[in-house]
């Protein structure tokens, strides 16, 4: 992993409480922004990451040399238009962008922090974010924005600060971890943890890396990312660079060249233990259990103006799971929109190139947008 | 269109909390914002049309009036309109009952079968009537339950829900109907409008 390059960092000096019991202090979250903020501070738009996302939106990333990974939805004419929406993101903490996480080289040690790093939940990486808001003076976002895990901390957002969005975009996520979902997530981090580079988490001593273990994990959770029928048109039994079989272990499949291609550049660009805490705090989301198994209790303060969207092929956040969220959001008679996007790209729909997501969520932005301001005129 | 849109409009109160079911592309919805009430969502059953009025920036939810009305409070709505659709419903009785829950008071109109152009064309021709109103052949038509007028009403004094206004469109003219001119608005009218309470 390339940490050379200068990320846009700021120092949280408040001390937060986490879930955990424990209180951080003078903890860095790295963040990215672009466009501009209007002098009345009304076009700002938080976006929230998803699993291995990070602070790189759009444009170039300049660890990965790649796209940001929403390029199809933020940008300079793009549906989250960046000429007319000042947008921000953060790196998440437990994350390895530059935000405080188990990567981070600890002041007293001089070492990386690794296991020695406390749980996190998506409640504390939501906090943490408010403190950059506050930092960036800004007092009511326009709206906050995300995807899968992004979604989750849409949804904690609002319940934790009823005022500070008017319009929130919880997209293809949960109110609550499915037993599905904590499933995987342990798959993976079986996976790195049976990875005798590990060192239970304090593999940077020893200049180790589980990468083995990380790719498998990455594998494994590529494919729930993914359709039944997205990955039989893509790829079928079509063979990898051969005309038969090999009678071998080697790639003989593409699907198979594949996911070894999707494990190895990942664990270019993502720390294994941050693979762990952040899969731990999505486990940990149970948003109703948080207010006695009322999830409506969690939004009952809020005036906050939702559109709830989800996906045909998601069977890893899917639409019964994203119905939930509106369900109880209309019993509150909450101002809620929702949409089930017709796609064959599975949950990772969200960050592709599915026209009728881009155009419906573009247009929802920018009407309600106009609509909003005129109102306030 | 236009003359339905009105009369809904003008049985409405202003700044009134409004559903929308069936809100097909949004046009009623935005005219009604417009004109009444800022606060208004729609129930729609298309994705397409789901589409459409979000992308207007309207409050819109995909789902199925029989399944999904379910999950609005009690009588959280002063008004729920369901504008020429309840003819398409599995269960149209179910459906009614699910509105009056729903919304303090219900705005029902429903393209009249009863109408003199459709009777004809079933008496003279013998074929299941097309119009300008009902434009589908009888096996592409999604409308399973077609009433009349009389019908409609008949339905509300058996069920005891209670009939606040109702009133006919012929073409643009507009009419009110009532116990002693029923026969006739129902065979003048080619629409019924009722705003009816549980």
């Amino acid at each position: 992993m390339n940490k050379n390059i200068d990320t846009k960092k700021i120092i949280i000096s408040n001390p937060l409480k986490l879930d955990c019991g424990k209180v951080i202090n003078n903890f860095p979250i790295a963040y990215e922004t672009y466009g501009e903020l209007n002098s009345e501070k009304s076009n700002a738009i938080l976006v929230f990451h998803a699993l291995t996302g990070d602070q790189y939106v759009s444009g170039k990333n300049p660890i990965t040399n790649k796209d940001g990974w929403w390029s199809y939805t933020v940008g300079e004419n793009k549906p989250i238009d960046t000429k007319k929406f000042f947008v921000i993101c953060a790196n998440v903490i437990g994350g390895c962008m530059g935000s405080y996480g188990p990567s981070t080289i600890s002041e007293s040690t001089g070492k990386q922090i690794g296991t020695d790093f406390p749980i996190i939940t998506i409640n504390d990486m939501v906090n943490a974010q408010y403190e950059l808001i506050k930092c960036l003076e800004i007092e009511k976002l326009f709206a906050v924005v995300g995807g899968s895990m992004g979604g989750m901390q849409v949804l904690q957002f609002v319940a934790n600060f009823p005022d500070k969005a008017k319009l929130a975009i919880p997209i293809a996520c949960t109110s609550s971890h499915s037993a599905q979902n904590i499933a995987f997530n342990e798959l993976g981090r079986q996976a790195i943890m049976a990875d005798s580079k590990w060192e239970n988490g304090f593999y940077s001593n020893y200049k180790l890396n589980p990468d083995k273990g990380l790719a498998v994990a990455r594998m494994a959770a590529h494919i729930t990312y993914l359709s039944e029928k997205g990955l039989q048109e893509k790829f079928g039994r079509k063979l990898q660079d051969r005309d038969s079989l090999k009678y071998g272990f080697e790639a003989d499949f593409q699907i198979e060249s594949y996911l070894r291609y999707q494990g190895s550049v990942f664990v270019d660009r993502f720390d294994a233990n941050s693979y762990l805490y952040i899969t731990r705090a999505m486990d940990y989301f149970d948003l109703s259990k948080q207010y006695k198994g009322n999830l409506s209790d969690a939004f009952k303060k809020t005036k906050t103006k939702f559109f709830v969207i989800s996906f045909t092929s998601d069977w890893l956040y899917p639409t019964s799971e994203n119905r939930e969220i509106v369900i109880a959001l209309n019993s509150i008679g909450a101002d809620v929109g929702f949409v089930e996007i017709e796609s064959d790209k599975g949950h990772d729909s969200f960050l592709l190139d599915v026209p009728s997501f881009l155009k419906t969520l573009g247009d929802y932005i920018n009407s309600t947008y106009k609509i909003i301001n005129e109102r306030r005129i | 269109m236009k003359e339905e849109f009105n009369i809904i409009s003008n049985l409405i109160e202003e700044n009134t909390r409004v559903l929308d079911v069936g809100c097909g592309n949004g046009d009623l919805m935005k005219f009604l914002q417009e004109n009444k009430t800022k606060d208004i969502r729609g129930l729609e059953i298309s994705k397409e049309k789901v589409q459409n009025c979000l992308s207007k920036g309207l409050t819109v939810i995909e789902g199925n009036a029989e399944s999904d009305l379910k999950q609005f409070p009690k009588s959280s709505f002063d008004y729920v309109i369901l504008s020429q659709t309840l003819q398409a419903f599995l269960n149209p009785e179910l459906v009614i009952n699910e509105l009056l829950k729903v919304g303090k008071k219900v705005i029902v109109t429903i393209p009249n079968f009863g109408y003199w152009r459709v009777r004809l064309q079933l008496l003279f021709k013998g074929t299941m009537p097309v119009t300008e109103n009902l434009p589908h052949e009888w096996y592409n038509t999604p409308n399973l339950h077609m009433c009349t007028i009389k019908d409609f009403y008949n339905f509300c004094s058996t069920k005891n829900i209670k009939i606040f206004k109702s009133i006919a469109l012929k073409k643009s003219r507009i009419s009110e109907i009532n116990k002693s001119n029923l026969n006739y608005k129902n065979l003048d009218s080619h629409l019924g409008i009722f705003l009816i309470e549980s």
